[in-house]
């Protein structure tokens, strides 16, 4: 099947008004070596039927979480995701529409969209916020280019325990920005504040700190907060998780100048990896705003003096200054960050904190349980949130595989992070008794 | 404004939410987490009908393609097939943590597979990744790669060419990856300037970043020329691949010695913009830069399908994962439902539509280039320019005859741009009444400026001060 709604007849009426007798005629300018003069091999398409059996029997390939119990985490996080989100964001006139250019035709997605940038500056407790970024690695990334530009020097902290992927995005990213990292190394799921201190000299324009880090533990950061006071120019990067700035103390409180991270479990399907949205908040200062990647919306007044939305501040993007502009970003992730919206709206002022309340008294409980088994030990039950790292004497891999065959994900192998042990995430969806049978299963190994 | 915020919903103590109760212990946070809980949070105490009448009143104010004719140039805004919706939302295929074993996603692997080897086939390319969330970031990559291939044979090359007419991610993007930028200018038919792309390139040159139809729309014939000036330096091809809905199933950027390329999944394979996202942009390389595409690549073994992440010459990522799934699945369905054939189809309906509009608008508007064009041309305002009237007020008064107005003031090439894209999704009823819209307004221009110069009048706020939104920025409740 295809989408074209002209028939032969009205093809023809449209030809002759052209002038050209076929259609053919209209590529006429394609130079002939390189006119195609075959078609294309890819298959005859196929009907609604089809399609749908054909997917249908590619999930019956896959193992969802709907048959499974997960406790991954690492960065993506199965959170309870509000019915009312996906039935709202199916309205079409979301999102069958583009980038609100013209505003007057666009006052739902800049509403929203300001909402959103109002909510993510409300948990972060920073004073604005852009409306998006492609996901937490990349917004981590260019959080750090713009640190570097605002503090006009090169040299980058990165602290070990910061997700590895998004520092292969950072380092990726500083590439074109000729940045040097420094990457400090850390012999405990949390970096020793003194160690940050003693690293940063005159060259240090970032520091950038996850909160909480990879392996889900909370770094010291009344210490940290102290270091970046003494650093006045330093600038100073937070990554954090949004759910739980529900119950945490906003990054802005610990001297955070930039906070971003992956937006996805506010609201967003898990979805394999994407699509998410990076969200990224900063402290109202004119420099600040004058570097921050991504639209931006604002509120104004039209001609009779009502008021609206429109995007603003556009002299720092592609479209207005070219390679001068802050970032290239133009498609950001606006539907997922309407879908964090909702959601922030939906949870609320009560409902986002119990989210993160729930999942930290569950990941306690389960953290404490398996600590008590033999073989197995949770290495950071000091500091950690929701997320926590477990250490056993037997060998990880085949504990995951063992526990596949009982429909439980134990956790993330650490092993691709090139350390040793098991990340354990729980969320407010996970029950006692699934906790219950995971342990129960550890133990008879 | 005409719906109020969210938070003015509030009342003290509404909810809208709901969850199961705590079934463990609780704990004593105070103790526990001391310094690290905050006091306060100040968001919205609403009720689900709160939320859902709020958000359906905003709905309200939008338009979507669902609406109507969205004829902006260069964004390719066709319709998005709703059973494109429903597989992306199959729980099988979506309810699927990034960090799950290969042996639990195979079906899904398959299906990023298939959608690798379509994209290969449809321009020519030897190997895909699908890791790039946007085209823009899809850009990004293309010119890492660059870099790590320059970086592999020990070159330093400083310089990127860009020529005028191009989209602004072009020279924003080579920037980002460390380049310098040239631009060149067009010739008179609006096509690159062979003698100035051959004064601009040395072995200085890192890569030319071109699209081909370009943004006005125009075939560059001499496109071989202009790929072979470049390689003559030893430089890199770029093609930004904004514009494939107008060649699909007649001309490959691979045939056309184009070195890499991006798709933009949102444009040419329908799946839908979400008022600005996601999107996704896949990067299409010949196998000699197929060493340095992100990590992981996913690839096809013996009896499985796999993520390989050793791959020492990568430019390593840059997405936490493998790109917007949920994007390349719908991406993925549009293919598999109009094939080889419907591929073809839909870029000679794009371009019949285009050719179409500018058939019936060429009169009245200014056409500034003449050559023959494909899915999309550029008028210019400036017959109503010099009534007083800009290209921005016709822009606005479309917006009250309900339908949406074309990109406008791009390419920079052409003054008081409009950039007409209807895309093959369009009728001819539906382009019909946008032509005598358009026409319309030129009447009105003649008759009463001041009725166009106040547009809009018919919408839910009327022109938005976007000066005041920049000088005194409001951008948070």
């Amino acid at each position: 099947m295809d989408y074209i709604s002209n028939t032969a007849a009205e093809q023809d009426e449209m030809l002759k008004e052209i002038g050209v007798k076929a259609v053919e005629e209209l590529f006429a300018m394609i130079p002939e070596e390189i006119s195609l003069d075959c078609e294309l091999d890819v298959e005859a398409g196929i009907s609604e039927m089809e399609l749908m059996d054909l997917a249908k029997e590619a999930a019956a390939k896959n193992k969802s979480l709907e048959e499974m119990t997960s406790f991954l985490g690492a960065g993506a996080y199965d959170h309870y995701v509000p019915s009312i989100i996906d039935h709202l964001i199916s309205r079409s006139e979301f999102y069958t529409a583009y980038t609100p250019y013209q505003a007057e035709l666009s006052q739902g997605t800049l509403e929203a969209m300001y909402e959103y940038q109002s909510m993510i500056a409300e948990l972060t407790g920073m004073g604005i916020a852009n409306a998006s970024m492609l996901d937490g690695g990349s917004a981590a990334a260019e959080a750090v280019t713009m640190a570097s530009r605002i503090s006009r020097k090169k040299k980058v902290i990165l602290t070990e325990t910061i997700h590895p992927a998004y520092k292969e995005v950072i380092k990726c990213y500083g590439k074109g920005h000729q940045l040097e990292f420094l990457e400090l190394k850390s012999n405990s799921e949390i970096m020793d504040p003194a160690v940050i201190k003693e690293n940063i000299d005159q060259e240090t324009g970032v520091l950038v700190v996850q909160y909480p880090n990879f392996f889900g533990s909370l770094e010291k950061m009344e210490e940290i907060a102290k270091i970046k006071k003494e650093h006045k120019k330093l600038i100073f990067v937070v990554i954090a998780n949004p759910v739980l700035l529900g119950l945490l103390k906003a990054p802005a409180e610990f001297g955070a100048d930039i906070v971003v991270g992956e937006g996805q479990g506010l609201g967003n399907g898990l979805n394999y990896g994407g699509p998410y949205l990076g969200f990224m908040a900063c402290k109202d200062e004119r420099i600040m705003l004058r570097q921050l990647p991504g639209r931006i919306v604002g509120k104004t007044t039209d001609v009779d003096g009502k008021e609206g939305f429109v995007l603003t501040m556009q002299t720092r993007e592609q479209h207005i200054r070219r390679e001068k502009a802050t970032s290239n970003i133009c498609t950001n992730e606006a539907l997922n960050a309407l879908m964090a919206t909702i959601y922030l709206a939906t949870m609320g002022k009560k409902g986002l904190a119990e989210v993160a309340e729930q999942s930290y008294h569950k990941a306690h409980y389960l953290a404490e349980k398996i600590d008590q088994l033999a073989d197995f030990e949770v290495s950071n039950k000091e500091n950690f949130f929701h997320e926590f790292l477990v250490k056993s004497s037997k060998d990880i891999k085949e504990i995951k595989a063992k526990l596949l065959e009982e429909d439980i994900i134990a956790g993330y192998d650490l092993d691709k992070a090139g350390k040793k042990g098991l990340l354990v995430c729980v969320t407010e969806k996970i029950s006692k008794a699934d906790m219950d049978n995971f342990v129960e299963k550890l133990e008879v190994l | 404004m005409e719906e109020k915020l969210i938070k003015d919903y509030s009342s003290p103590g509404r909810t809208a939410y709901s969850l199961p109760e705590l079934d463990v212990e609780k704990r004593d946070l105070n103790s526990e987490l001391g310094g690290y809980l905050r006091e306060d949070l100040d968001l919205p105490e609403v009720s689900e009908v709160d939320v859902v009448r709020h958000y359906t009143a905003l709905s309200e104010l939008n338009y979507g393609v669902d609406s109507g004719i969205y004829p902006l140039g260069s964004c390719t805004m066709k319709y998005n097939p709703k059973r494109n919706e429903k597989l992306a939302r199959i729980p099988g295929l979506s309810y699927l943590h990034p960090y799950q074993d290969e042996d639990q996603v195979q079906g899904s692997l398959e299906i990023l597979y298939d959608l690798k080897l379509d994209l290969a086939e449809i321009s020519e390319m030897d190997e895909i990744t699908l890791q790039p969330a946007s085209g823009a970031h899809g850009e990004f990559t293309s010119l890492m790669i660059v870099r790590r291939y320059f970086e592999a044979r020990d070159e330093n090359r400083k310089n990127v060419i860009v020529p005028d007419s191009a989209h602004g991610t072009n020279p924003a993007t080579a920037k980002m990856a460390g380049y310098n930028v040239i631009e060149i200018a067009s010739n008179q038919r609006g096509m690159v300037d062979l003698a100035a792309l051959k004064e601009a390139v040395d072995e200085n040159t890192a890569a030319l970043m071109l699209t081909n139809p370009n943004t006005l729309g125009i075939f560059e014939e001499d496109i071989l020329k202009i790929t072979e000036i470049v390689h003559e330096v030893g430089a890199l091809v770029y093609y930004d691949g904004a514009n494939m809905n107008a060649i699909m199933g007649y001309a490959k950027p691979g045939d056309m010695d184009f070195d890499l390329m991006h798709f933009n999944l949102h444009k040419t394979f329908s799946t839908p913009h979400g008022g600005g996202g996601p999107g996704s942009g896949p990067v299409g390389v010949k196998d000699f830069l197929a060493p340095y595409l992100p990590k992981p690549l996913l690839k096809k073994g013996k009896d499985k399908y796999y993520w390989d992440y050793e791959r020492e010459n990568s430019i390593t990522k840059v997405h936490s994962f493998y790109g917007n799934y949920g994007v390349m699945l719908r991406a993925w369905a549009y293919i598999k439902t109009v094939g080889g054939s419907g591929l073809k189809k839909t870029t000679e309906n794009a371009v019949l539509n285009a050719n179409y509009l500018k058939a019936r608008l060429r009169e009245e508007f200014e056409l500034p280039y003449a050559e023959e064009s494909l899915h999309e041309f550029v008028l210019s305002g400036s017959r109503q320019k010099e009534k007083g009237v800009s290209t921005l007020h016709i822009a606005k008064r479309l917006l009250d005859y309900d339908q949406y107005a074309p990109t406008i003031y791009f390419p920079l090439v052409v003054k008081e741009a409009i950039m007409i894209e209807p895309t093959e999704t369009e009728n001819i009823a539906t382009l019909n009444r946008f032509v005598e819209t358009l026409l319309k307004i030129s009447r009105e221009i003649k008759e009463d400026p001041e009725l166009v110069k106040n547009a809009p009048h018919n919408t839910s706020v009327r022109r938005l001060d976007e000066t005041q939104a920049a000088r005194n920025p409001d951008l948070r409740w």
